[in-house]
């Protein structure tokens, strides 16, 4: 009788939400670029928290150090002082246990590769057998509506369709991590919106933690669920807000009240340190 | 495609129309002090038709040097060490042999220059000094030292071609290694990628159209060495040898003929690797983008 009382309660826990571990966390960090005017401050005393299943935006002005905070984070700069763990470990070791995948403002698709051998890419490298490839593949060109274009090189599709191709890329080594570099930045509006969305499904479905670059406050309001407001000279966090909408939203959801609130709280943090500045 | 064939038609005639003025021109002159030195009377008429006739002409008219590479190519069997086609083949050789050592070895100084500074620095003076020599100075000088320790025939002839065509590789394929975007670079660090990953998966592939690029201009130079090479060395066989003959005994049709068959052989040569070009782009899926 306490054997299966036991089972059950374990079950019910498995059912609910993973319990959240700190993927990634920030303590004290600053990189500064030395130039010949003197240096410049690009991340001044950031101090962060982000948990496993999060989606957390970084939005602000040009030059906030959002991008770069970003690439700190992936390895691809170094900070000049304080603490970075990515998962427990130190960025680098994040990076060569290939821990996240970056999608990047451009699609960054290899030109002399069809669809399916770009996303073949990281997992050729990482040393994957071309049967487990070819699984990851159409699973994931499935899950972002490309189940069609695998011998279509880069050129034979649009720039919506490039974006998706490389986020599937980045799914394919099944990171637990996905970073994302204004990856709709260069999409048209109606693209962007139904992107969002589909960002949106994946990331439910596959339970990722997100960190995503956008200057865009409508694109940070629909994502996440951690808004995080930058500001530059130097590059700097204002504040940490904590959506109080549901994680998974709709594009309804931009005519509801608390949308508007949330967009405004952002607007208002954004306008307070210009006005300081 | 028609109007491509009527521009090449039409330079072609224009250029056989200046080739005949300067025929009149030149061996006229010559007929004229011929004739002058005989006391002999002379009309333009008799000039204007003797001039196409005249025994080792110094211009040659097109329609003897026609007559000329139809007697060497046609009339005689392949084997005829008088036969254009033999000679052809056995320039041929060479330059193909120096080519492909040529390519590979631009290549391979291209790869060691773009992954080692200290390399840089210490070859590339040599690699852009080996190129300030004249080919037609070195030429003897490696036949005959190679010919000293018994390596004759083919050998030398490809080592010159190869010494012409690694140039153009070299120079190409560090530029074309390093060409590889910025953003691909960073994508490869995001995979954790090893130096060798990043060469063969994008390196490689980015500098594909300067390598083939390189390679056309490389098998032109690599016919021209192989020419040179024959020239003074006193070979038996080869295009140059029958440049060189026919420059001892006057046979300026035998000339003409023999540059008509070398500036064929390089057109195709040139053509042959436009063709894999061609190949290799459509795998890459890059054709009709490009």
């Amino acid at each position: 009788m306490l054997a299966t009382e036991e089972t059950t309660i374990v079950s019910e826990a498995t059912v609910t939400e993973k319990p959240k571990r700190e993927m990634i966390a920030i303590d004290d960090l600053s990189l500064i670029f030395p130039s010949k005017d003197g240096d410049v401050h690009a991340l001044s005393n950031i101090n962060l928290s982000i948990k496993s299943g999060d989606f957390v935006s970084f939005i602000g002005p040009s030059g906030c150090g959002k991008t770069t905070l970003l690439r700190v984070i992936a390895d691809l700069e170094k900070a000049t002082s304080g603490n970075l763990k990515v998962n427990g470990t130190d960025a680098q070791d994040a990076r060569l246990n290939r821990l996240y995948g970056y999608v990047f403002q451009a699609a960054a698709l290899l030109p002399w590769r069809n669809i399916q051998q770009n996303c073949a890419l990281p997992m050729e490298i990482s040393g994957l057998s071309p049967a487990q490839q070819n699984k990851q593949i159409d699973k994931y060109l499935k899950m972002v509506g490309l189940q069609d274009f695998h011998k279509k090189f880069p050129w034979q599709l649009s720039g919506g369709m490039q974006q998706r191709a490389s986020i599937a890329r980045a799914l394919c080594l099944n990171p637990d991590l996905l970073l994302m570099d204004e990856p709709f930045g260069a999409l048209d509006e109606i693209t962007r919106d139904h992107m969002n969305i589909e960002l949106l499904r994946i990331w439910s479905e596959t339970q990722k933690t997100v960190v995503f670059v956008t200057h865009s406050i409508d694109e940070a309001v629909l994502l996440s669920t951690h808004i995080v407001v930058m500001s530059p000279r130097p590059g700097r966090i204002v504040k940490v807000i904590e959506s109080p909408l549901p994680r998974l939203k709709t594009l309804a959801l931009r005519d509801d009240p608390a949308f508007h609130a949330l967009a405004s709280e952002i607007r208002t943090a954004l306008a307070h340190e210009h006005a300081i500045d | 495609m028609k109007q491509k064939l009527f521009s090449f038609v039409s330079l072609l005639l224009i250029v056989i129309a200046i080739w005949y003025l300067a025929a009149l021109l030149m061996n006229g002159n010559q007929l004229i002090n011929n004739l002058e030195r005989k006391k002999q009377d002379w009309t333009y008429v008799q000039v204007i038709k003797g001039a196409y006739d005249v025994k080792r002409p110094m211009l040659p008219a097109p329609h003897q040097v026609g007559q000329e590479l139809i007697k060497s190519i046609i009339d005689r069997p392949v084997t005829s060490k008088r036969s254009l086609i033999y000679h052809a083949q056995i320039t041929l050789n060479s330059t193909l042999l120096g080519f492909v050592f040529g390519s590979l070895l631009g290549i391979l100084i291209a790869v060691g220059i773009v992954h080692n500074k200290t390399l840089e620095s210490s070859l590339m003076p040599w690699v852009i000094a080996s190129q300030t020599i004249p080919i037609l100075a070195i030429a003897p000088m490696i036949v005959v030292v190679l010919g000293a320790i018994n390596i004759t025939g083919v050998i030398p002839k490809a080592i010159i071609s190869m010494y012409l065509s690694f140039f153009p590789v070299t120079i190409a394929m560090v530029k074309g290694l390093r060409s590889s975007d910025k953003l691909h670079e960073e994508l490869m660090h995001t995979y954790s990628a090893t130096a060798k990953d990043i060469f063969w998966k994008l390196r490689w592939y980015s500098a594909q159209p300067y390598l083939f690029a390189s390679l056309k201009v490389a098998i032109a130079a690599a016919l021209v060495g192989a020419i040179v090479a024959e020239l003074p060395t006193g070979a038996q066989g080869g295009l140059g040898a029958r440049l060189l003959s026919g420059s001892y005994y006057g046979q300026t049709e035998q000339i003409w003929s023999a540059l008509i068959v070398a500036a064929t052989l390089g057109s195709i040569l040139v053509w042959l690797v436009g063709i894999a070009e061609r190949v290799l782009l459509r795998r890459r899926g890059e054709l009709d983008h490009a």
